[in-house]
């Protein structure tokens, strides 16, 4: 359970999150929706503890009970949380082996054992890349590096797994894939996920819970069937919004 | 299977032969083996008159090489990873204009002579503190306010380093011509007049420096994808990325005031370390920085010495050199 008690944050002066206070469920796929500036990814990158906020404070469970995100030695945290911001971009010849091994860093501080290294096979495997892990992450395609910064964040083999917009330049077949293998990790792992996600229904395929923010405020939450209702998502999106039952499941009509 | 087929086959047959890239650890040794080679020739060769002056004169560059290959190579490769920008070097920071603005000062208030009459262990000392306190106070001023960061504080050291130029350039133009002369001497780098009794000291803190860094090799790795996943991975950005700015101010400090400024030795080293280590890990990448950057200057130095007898001329060699190799990556790269 990842507890959020008040939590604000500003940039530059200007609030743009909060004050929020909310709990992430243990367990499965949490979405965050949300028009654009809604405070998606602030909130989730203030969870993650990349941004400091103003007030408030972020509580999870820790290895050895709770663990205050933002009061907590980083080195303490990172192997209990992991986030992935929605842009990583650098100009390393490294490969994608190599890149996923640098999750295993909270755990062997830089000298791999048996175990990291079956921990790194076993994300590379779960994300499709045994095939690229020769490969340098400059020769890779948009999709490809995607996957091999989730499965960075994966090897990492943390509770909980924060993840800003995974989808990002994945076309429909790699969004599919990569909200399975997500799903695969949550599952089989038993890993919480929680992540933003832009598309609405993609969200309500995937998740078991989904959480609406606005302005900067959470506005709705609940399972996807409670939310994928004209009335949340219109209020949620500002926007008009029909749903329809598609082979036993909503799906939303938003394209005006 | 569409695109299998569109992309050309390569020849087959020549697979078998393909030369496979040596480890960083076999370059390395490469390396290593021929700076020692360079070394003893260096020491040993072409000596005339008496051996053991021959041999005492050259002790002590080396040791100034030594220390000025050390601590310029690993402290651009550092600056370099932490900042996670490979045109850049230390020398942005402006210490080098510390060290000629207090130079020029020295100059300006108690004559020429001030220069020679002060050298010794003390000065190194003293000149070296001075610019590890400006780099600290920058820091610490730059890293705790709200709005501070890498950008900002890179900056603001570009500028207060232009403004210490044009002050000391200023103070200059007010000197006698043999003031002045005495004083332009020191503005370059030489290793052919280091005052020996303070390279025990300087190797020494090379030494400890090496020693600390070595033990962060790994973090350093870690730094260089950047604050977000380095925190991600459990590293306290801020607080190691000022510990690595104040050691690559301190090594900086205490080679340019060992030796004088070097504007682009270091950038030169770590530019063709990088390439010839063929490694991104620090733990490859920093031994070869020192191994070619020391390579580099004892290789020059012993052939302006015994082919061009111009030995006084090691550095403007190198900037010249590194100032192409400078224009040559940013060409190549289209950006900063």
């Amino acid at each position: 359970m990842i507890t959020v008690d008040g939590v604000s944050t500003s940039y530059g002066g200007t609030t743009v999150l909060g004050p929020v206070s909310l709990r992430f469920p243990d367990h499965g796929i949490t979405s965050l929706i949300g028009s654009n500036g809604a405070g998606k990814s602030t909130l989730l990158t203030t969870v993650g503890r990349l941004l400091v906020p103003d007030t408030g404070s972020v509580v999870l469970d820790g290895p050895d009970g709770p663990l205050d995100v933002h009061a907590t030695r980083s080195r303490d945290v990172a192997t209990a949380l992991a986030v992935l911001r929605q842009e990583n971009h650098f100009d390393l010849r490294l490969t994608v082996r190599e890149l996923v091994s640098f999750g295993r860093f909270p755990h062997s501080r830089g000298r791999p054992g048996a175990e990291d290294e079956r921990l790194v096979d076993q994300a590379l495997d779960l994300l499709d890349l045994l095939d690229l892990q020769q490969r340098p992450i400059d020769q890779l395609s948009g999709g490809q590096r995607q996957r091999a910064h989730v499965a960075m964040v994966l090897a990492q083999d943390t509770r909980y797994v924060l993840l800003d917009e995974p989808l990002n330049n994945l076309d429909m077949k790699h969004a599919v894939r990569m909200m399975r293998r997500l799903r695969r990790a949550a599952d089989d792992l038993g890993k919480s996920v929680v992540m933003v996600v832009h598309d609405v229904n993609f969200a309500a395929r995937w998740s078991d819970h989904l959480i609406a923010l606005r302005d900067g405020e959470v506005v709705a939450q609940g399972t996807p069937r409670e939310m994928m209702r004209p009335r949340v998502l219109e209020a949620v999106f500002d926007t008009p919004v029909d749903v329809h039952e598609i082979d036993g499941r909503p799906v939303a009509v938003y394209f005006g | 299977m569409a695109d299998t087929l569109l992309r050309p086959r390569r020849p087959r047959a020549l697979r078998p032969l393909r030369w496979r890239a040596p480890s960083p650890r076999a370059r390395t040794a490469v390396v290593g083996v021929l700076l020692a080679v360079v070394v003893l020739a260096y020491l040993f060769a072409f000596v005339r008159g008496s051996f053991e002056y021959a041999l005492h004169r050259r002790l002590t560059m080396l040791g100034a090489m030594l220390v000025a290959g050390f601590a310029q190579s690993v402290a651009t490769v550092l600056f370099q990873s932490v900042t996670r920008n490979r045109v850049l070097t230390p020398s942005i920071m402006g210490l080098d204009s510390v060290y000629v603005l207090v130079q020029t000062a020295l100059v300006v208030v108690w004559g020429g002579r001030v220069l020679t009459a002060t050298d010794g262990l003390a000065k190194v000392v003293v000149q070296t503190l001075v610019m590890v306190a400006f780099a600290t106070v920058l820091f610490r001023w730059l890293f705790t306010a709200r709005w501070g960061n890498l950008n900002v504080l890179l900056l603001v050291g570009v500028t207060l380093g232009m403004a210490f130029d044009s002050l000391a350039t200023f103070l200059q133009r007010v000197l006698s011509p043999t003031d002045y002369d005495l004083l332009s001497l020191r503005l370059f780098a030489r290793m052919n007049s280091v005052d020996a009794a303070s390279l025990p000291l300087a190797l020494g803190v090379c030494v400890l420096a090496g020693w600390f860094v070595a033990r962060r090799v790994h973090r350093l790795d870690v730094l260089q994808l950047g604050r977000d996943v380095a925190t991600n991975l459990g590293l306290d950005h801020r607080r190691e990325l000022t510990t690595v700015l104040v050691v690559v101010s301190v090594l900086i400090a205490l080679s340019t005031a060992l030796v004088g400024p070097m504007t682009f030795f270091g950038f030169i080293a770590a530019t063709v370390a990088r390439q010839l280590v063929g490694s991104e890990r620090h733990v490859h990448l920093l031994p070869m920085a020192f191994l070619f950057g020391t390579l580099l200057l004892v290789g020059l130095q012993f052939v302006l010495e015994h082919v061009f007898a111009a030995s006084g001329m090691l550095t403007v060699v190198l900037d010249v050199v590194g100032g192409g190799l400078f224009l040559v990556l940013l060409l190549r790269k289209g950006r900063l």
